[in-house]
């Protein structure tokens, strides 16, 4: 691989002199299958929508697809490829399901200004809404209330609707959290079904789901960037334990299944 | 691109789905059926002078002109997600807009018409650009603002005769060099030509690309972010529209009083016009004008039959519809899962 797809260099966010995120400094490569884990209050939910641009870094440079998108919106990021998810699903509740990644779809391929009547642009939009529809099996649920969809359907209609963005990079915020052992089992599917060249960055606390689907893992423990490398790489590193099984008692397990990070 | 097998979904038993409702298919024939409501009701109403008395077909033009003024407080709120009470200072906008331009330019309806949507046009979208930075409570607080500087200024102001109102407004005309319009009826028409002319704006905007996004604001306008959305635009484009609209009602009710008074840019408008929205059915256009009919029936007329007291008894409506029409007048519609439903492209019949 020549250059890296996403760039974090010295990326920093301080409130005052709480160091939420502190110089972090790695790089994912394009096409790869990222992790980004940490304990509870590592800052990885921070570090996520510093990267997505919900937040801005108070210090440091990223750099994505080679251009440095440090200062730009959330909206600007995801037209030019970076897409996130959300933590709780974050879907058009009163809209139907086609209607949700329709909007998406007309974002990027249709007029998303047009307010006459075009029978024929609604038409294709309609065409690739249903395309991307049944790509992730919910074309049968297209004119559904998206409220009235079970939570496993709601994360595949999540993923349309990042694919229908057309994305060169995905970030998925937690996508386990609050799901079934077989709901888990389906979206990890999901998640090794996409296009080998969409690039995947998944901020996780479920380190069973992380091992399973990452070639390469970054840690991050009170803000700061502790290691980073293959997954066998990381569960060796001792720093990586410490900050895990910590040195006083009662500190959490390594190897945590569910339950949901507020971090 | 790899495609997902589809097993049906078997989890969650708890949020079991209902059976699909008949949502994608079968929308063509409600469609035609709600156009052909929609037509009927027109022609209703235009026959209205031909077998009522002047005095009703005056209130009625009222009704029409307030109704497009909540159908345009129901675009923001209803469909964008953003409640509001300073739609009445761009209907107060157009109504001195088109007062101004019928004493000192033109009696010709359509010109005052255009002004005074454009006037309105503007002073939304300047104000707007302030206005759609804030959301929720912050923007029902800023558009109060809007409507209370709104109301102060016309009160202040010589052009628009200050307190006193604007008075001497010449009736209308429709053809370039016609007569002035005397008769009620006419007048009626003209209102109910604009009213037609709004409402059928409204039911394209919101079943457009650009409908679909500020439903998309309302639900999640940080989802929308996300999917790289400038929801800022899109929220100052329906922030605009709608204050263009109210422009336009306003104007239709300077065509049929011939007076503007700062009252009629108050908060006491902005309040009814908010509470029939509300009462007919946020996010639907037909239950809202419902509304707005028997709000104004029961403030002027049934008002005016118990000595006074029609702010009373409306205040007394709104309590019953809260508890009792949790979804507004559109509500009791079973095509209510329509008006939120899938919209143009799946081809599928939302309700005007």
């Amino acid at each position: 691989m020549s250059e890296a797809l996403l760039k974090l260099e010295g990326v920093s966010l301080h409130y005052g002199s709480l160091k939420a995120v502190d110089d972090v400094s790695f790089e994912v490569e394009r096409g790869a299958r990222h992790a980004l884990i940490g304990p509870n209050g590592a800052g990885k939910s921070t570090l996520f929508s510093v990267i997505g641009g919900a937040r801005k870094a108070t210090a440091g440079t990223i750099t994505f697809n080679g251009q440095d998108i440090t200062a730009e919106s959330e909206s600007t990021r995801a037209r030019a490829g970076l897409v996130r998810t959300f933590q709780h699903s974050s879907l058009f509740l009163n809209m139907s399901v086609l209607d949700n990644v329709a909007l998406a779809v007309e974002g990027f391929e249709g007029r998303p200004w047009r307010f006459f009547p075009s029978p024929r642009a609604d038409r294709k939009i309609r065409e690739r809404t249903m395309e991307h529809l049944t790509n992730v099996g919910l074309a049968d649920r297209a004119g559904e209330l998206c409220g009235n969809l079970s939570h496993g359907e709601r994360r595949q209609l999540e993923v349309g609707m990042v694919l229908a963005c057309n994305p060169t990079m995905v970030l998925f915020d937690e996508p386990a959290a609050g799901m079934s052992a077989a709901e888990t089992h389906r979206f990890m599917d999901l998640i090794e079904s996409l296009p080998a060249d969409v690039t995947v960055l998944i901020v996780e606390h479920d380190l069973d789901l992380v091992f399973r689907l990452a070639q390469s893992v970054s840690v991050l423990a009170a803000g700061r960037l502790i290691a980073h490398g293959s997954p066998a790489e990381v569960r060796e590193d001792e720093a990586v334990k410490v900050a895990y099984l910590g040195e006083s008692e009662g500190a959490e397990p390594l190897f945590y299944s569910g339950g949901s990070d507020v971090a | 691109m790899s495609t997902i097998n589809n097993e049906k979904t078997t989890v969650d038993p708890g949020t079991k789905t209902p059976a699909p409702r008949h949502a994608v298919r079968g929308g063509g024939r409600r469609r035609w059926l709600g156009l052909l409501l929609a037509v009927v009701a027109l022609l209703v109403l235009a026959s209205v002078p031909l077998w009522l008395s002047p005095y009703p077909v005056t209130m009625l033009s009222r009704i029409l002109a307030f109704a497009l003024l909540v159908v345009s407080v129901d675009l923001l709120t209803g469909y964008t997600g953003l409640p509001t009470l300073g739609q009445v200072a761009y209907f107060g906008a157009g109504a001195y807009a088109a007062g101004l331009t019928g004493i000192y330019l033109t009696t010709n309806a359509f010109v005052q018409m255009v002004v005074g949507t454009l006037v309105a046009a503007a002073l939304a979208l300047v104000t707007g650009i302030v206005a759609v930075r804030t959301k929720g409570f912050v923007f029902l607080m800023v558009t109060l603002a809007i409507t209370e500087l709104a109301h102060k200024q016309a009160e202040a102001m010589a052009l628009t005769g200050g307190s006193n109102g604007l008075s001497g407004i010449p009736g209308i005309s429709i053809l370039p060099g016609g007569e002035p319009i005397a008769l009620v009826g006419y007048l009626y028409w003209w209102v109910l030509f604009v009213f037609a002319l709004g409402v059928a704006l409204s039911v394209i905007l919101v079943r457009s690309p650009m409908g679909r996004s500020m439903r998309g604001i309302r639900d999640g306008e940080e989802r929308m972010r996300a999917i790289g959305r400038r929801t800022f635009m899109v929220k100052l484009v329906a922030f605009t529209f709608a204050g263009s609209l109210a422009g336009m009602a306003g104007t239709a009710w300077t065509a049929q009083a011939r007076f503007v008074s700062p009252g009629d840019m108050a908060f006491a408008l902005a309040a009814i016009a908010l509470l029939s929205v509300v009462f007919g059915g946020a996010g639907t256009i037909w239950g809202p004008i419902v509304a707005a009919a028997i709000v104004i029936l029961i403030r002027d007329e049934i008002g005016a039959i118990a000595d006074g007291r029609g702010g009373m008894i409306l205040g007394f409506v709104f309590v019953l519809a809260v508890f009792l029409l949790p979804r507004g007048i559109a509500g009791l519609s079973r095509r209510r899962a329509a008006a939120v439903g899938p919209t143009p492209i799946a081809g599928e019949g939302d309700e005007l």
